[in-house]
């Protein structure tokens, strides 16, 4: 593919997400803040975010596994959880958790272990979706393009 | 952002950690360039982030993952940074408790950040004298405007200092001025508090000023026993011959100046006025108060302390002290204050504020025993009430740690000054804890800055913790508070509603105030007070410092003060404002409580400055204290000690009956006093 048309997928693509919620303003920024002495910025946060969030997944669900389900713990994480996605932007996955947070206060297992379906599937997606992006990203530099700036 | 508004305050290297502000300084063109930020985050997506921000605002950024290492990196680099971010939520420490730890330690404005948003975490936030609180996702735009921070403690600090110093109103206003015209995005309050406190050093008999010629002059730091052999002093030449010059003399203390002498005797005799006019209901209470000015402190601390503590612990004040709280409001038989002696040290040296903090609820039981004895108990009790207020205002400190010594002092402090006032005054409630009366009647002078910022606190006077800038206010408030509710006992439940709302307004300077007297009403009939609160906020925040101050003074001369002072709470206060604000920026009940953003933190630290006898108000007590504030290991505990203080001995107040005029109780105005 040529590099204009890569670009124009790359456009594109990172338009849908921010439609479809997927990601927010929050991105935005953090690709600004990328520049020529950061130029992997993104994908360096973005990668050190899914490394964490794997970790917390694997902690919520081991911690919601327990016969005597630690709320205080489950609710920890699921802080810790939001407060990574919303500095990323991935909006539904910090929305997921708000609601995840919710359910925790009120300990009722069944909601959180919905929750915490719902919170992996979005991080899923999310996650997918971004991967995709930066492969696009890549094809772009590697055609000799230059990544076109999002509004 | 508002760098040009950063022109105009005073110069702020970042390199140099302490640069003095001067009125009129250039501001480094760099500045805020090169500004030196700690960012502490267990989370490395936010981290990562967070340097980036940063470091495109051209700061220098140091990122460190654990609380324990960032602490590590303060205390190996003393004067290596200038500001510290924190997360609330960390796995080894929670944020609070670093947050007061720097305050104590390092005194350097401290902002917490958190992806949760919740009134009580920014609350939290408030009360132990953050600067400033943050919701995640943090933005680059809320970063590029803390610098405002470590100038407006910078200011505070260089302001108290000057205000020891012998000074013109003229600088002083000059130096006022300054900062007014630094648009500080979360300095709306602060603004019109600038503006009051200005007027008030017009109204009120001429204050000694910053000094600019004397920024750079050693603070010197007002101890328990330097203040006592000033008294001896006073005493021995008698009040009215009392020139600085033989009281100097008399001291024979190395490297005590002339001026130092001057400007605390000024201080003392406006403490003495107050306390004279307050007392006018108590009569007792002044010579017994000032027989005992540790026992008070340490009882103010203690109460204080309890308060702060609970206060801390949730954003409002426990059950349990509020039950110890209304125990207190209750007289009692006379108990001897249970850790006087311990507060007293705690007030001046802050070595342990946290120490108090966790005992504060402890002593706050006992205090609330001495406490009721205050309330309407003879002068032999109030100076262990106020021991006890003191013991338990420094509880409340505990919140901000260094509150503790503060809180106690300004409880006392208010006390004293609401003595006239009492209950009803200090604590909102109508039941009229005794807790206020103890802080009248302790009375002690270094008390009163820690008490004011309790009290403060617990107006919701919130200023005061970092930017001292409350502390004055919320002593007004909480006087003025006290004065509706003219209830003799002072609930402990009254007194944790005060505290609440003077947490919630201590946070934030002055800006709360009305989000300050909302919290007010909504505690308990602080309704009336609502509308004094804000202007006491607005002038006391300065003031309140010196109110306490006031107070402080009383303890030694009580008989002098008859008649002989009128006090003005506002003239006091703005005194202790002015030291207040420097200090800190201790928590006291910084900003937070508006919300989080553009609060102003150093309460604590104005509760420090408070107990050291608010001579120095800020500046000494840090010098006391410790290394702190931002809780205020200071004699004020940056964080709210103060406010809280201030809040507890309002509820106290409250019990304790007429606002005097001069406190501007009853719904007057602080400058005000009806006579």
């Amino acid at each position: 593919m040529e590099v204009g048309q890569l670009q124009k997928s790359f456009v594109d693509y990172t338009a849908s997400l921010f439609r479809e919620g997927f990601l927010d303003g929050q991105f935005s920024q953090l690709q600004q803040l990328q520049d020529e002495s950061n130029p992997d910025f993104v994908v360096e946060v973005v990668s050190l975010f899914f490394e964490d969030s794997d970790k917390l997944l694997n902690d919520l669900t081991r911690a919601l596994d327990q016969q005597n389900i630690d709320f205080k713990k489950v609710d920890a994480h699921v802080h810790q959880l939001k407060g990574s996605s919303s500095s990323i932007g991935a909006q539904r996955v910090k929305n997921a958790c708000v609601a995840f947070r919710n359910f925790c206060e009120e300990q009722n297992v069944e909601a959180c272990l919905r929750c915490l379906h719902q919170v992996k599937q979005e991080y899923l997606l999310v996650k997918s979706k971004l991967e995709t992006l930066f492969t696009l990203e890549q094809q772009i530099i590697t055609a000799g393009g230059a990544i076109p700036m999002m509004e | 952002m508002n760098l040009g508004g950063g022109q105009t305050a005073k110069a702020m290297s970042a390199p140099s950690s302490s640069a003095s502000l001067k009125s009129g300084d250039v501001v480094s063109d760099q500045f805020p360039a090169g500004l030196r930020v700690l960012v502490v985050d267990d989370d490395p997506t936010c981290l990562r982030i967070l340097e980036k921000m940063l470091r495109n605002c051209l700061y220098e950024v140091t990122k460190c993952n654990r609380a324990e290492i960032a602490l590590k990196l303060l205390r190996d680099n003393r004067n290596g940074y200038d500001i510290v971010i924190s997360d609330v939520h960390m796995p080894d420490m929670d944020g609070f408790k670093l947050l007061e730890q720097v305050g104590l330690e390092m005194d350097l404005p401290v902002i917490m950040m958190s992806a949760d948003d919740s009134k009580n975490v920014v609350m939290k936030g408030v009360t132990h004298g953050a600067c400033d609180y943050l919701i995640k996702p943090v933005r680059i735009e809320a970063l590029k405007n803390i610098w405002q921070h470590v100038v407006r403690k910078r200011k505070h600090e260089w302001k108290d200092k000057d205000f020891e110093q012998s000074g013109s109103a003229e600088e002083g206003e000059r130096l006022v001025k300054p900062l007014e015209d630094v648009d500080y995005s979360s300095s709306a309050t602060e603004g019109n508090w600038k503006t009051s406190k200005r007027r008030k050093d017009e109204e009120d008999e001429p204050e000694e000023k910053d000094d600019t010629s004397s920024l750079k002059k050693p603070r010197v730091v007002w101890s328990v026993e330097l203040h006592q052999q000033f008294v001896a002093a006073v005493n021995q030449l008698g009040i009215d011959k009392a020139v600085p010059k033989k009281i100097l003399e008399l001291m024979n203390v190395p490297g005590l100046t002339r001026e130092n002498v001057a400007s605390h005797l000024q201080k003392y005799r406006l403490y003495l006025r107050r306390l004279s006019g307050v007392s006018s209901h108590q009569n007792g209470l002044n010579s017994s108060f000032m027989g005992t000015p540790e026992a008070t402190f340490a009882s103010m601390s203690s109460l204080g302390g309890l308060d702060l503590q609970a206060l801390a612990a949730t954003g409002h004040i426990p059950a349990q002290s509020l039950a110890s709280l209304q125990a207190l409001g209750r007289p009692t038989t006379k108990n001897s204050i249970s850790m006087p002696m311990v507060d007293q040290r705690n007030l001046f040296s802050f070595e342990t504020p946290k120490l108090r903090f966790g005992d504060g609820q402890q002593q706050l039981n006992n205090n609330s025993k001495q406490i009721n004895l205050l309330h309407g108990i003879p002068t032999n009790m109030e100076p262990k009430q106020l021991a006890s207020l003191n013991q338990s205002a420094q509880t409340f400190g505990g919140l901000n740690m260094q509150v503790n010594p503060q809180a106690s002092q300004s409880s006392s402090l208010l006390v004293q000054m609401s003595h006239p006032m009492s209950r009803t005054q200090m604590l909102n409630e109508n039941k009229g804890n005794h807790v206020p009366r103890l802080q009248s009647s302790i009375g002690q002078p270094i008390l009163s800055n820690g008490i004011h910022s309790g009290v403060l606190s617990r107006n919701g006077i919130v200023d005061n913790v970092r930017g001292a800038v409350y502390n004055p206010v919320s002593q007004a408030s909480s006087l003025v508070d006290f004065s509706i509710n003219k209830s003799a006992e002072l609930p402990g439940n009254s007194f944790a509603q005060v505290s609440n709302s003077g947490i919630s307004s201590l946070t934030s300077k002055g800006i709360i105030q009305e989000e300050v007297s909302s919290e007010v009403k909504g505690s308990r009939g602080f309704i009336h007070s609502y509308d004094i609160f804000n202007e006491l906020q607005q002038h006391k925040a300065q003031d309140w410092g010196m109110q306490n101050v006031g107070s402080t003074f009383d303890a030694s001369q009580h008989s002098a003060l008859q008649g002989s002072l009128d006090v003005s709470p506002s003239s006091l206060v703005q005194q202790g404002f002015s030291s207040s604000q420097k200090d800190r920026n201790v928590s006291i009940g910084d900003a937070i409580f508006s919300g989080g953003e553009g609060a102003h933190c150093n309460n604590s630290k104005f509760g420090q400055q408070f107990n050291s006898f608010v001579a120095d108000n800020t500046l000494r007590v840090k010098a006391e204290r410790l290394p702190d504030s931002g809780c205020q290991n200071n004699l004020f505990p940056q964080q709210f000690g103060q406010e809280d203080l201030m809040s507890a001995l309002l509820k106290q107040q409250e019990g304790i009956g007429s606002v005097e005029s001069e406190f501007g109780f009853d719904g007057y105005p602080l400058d005000k006093f009806p006579v």
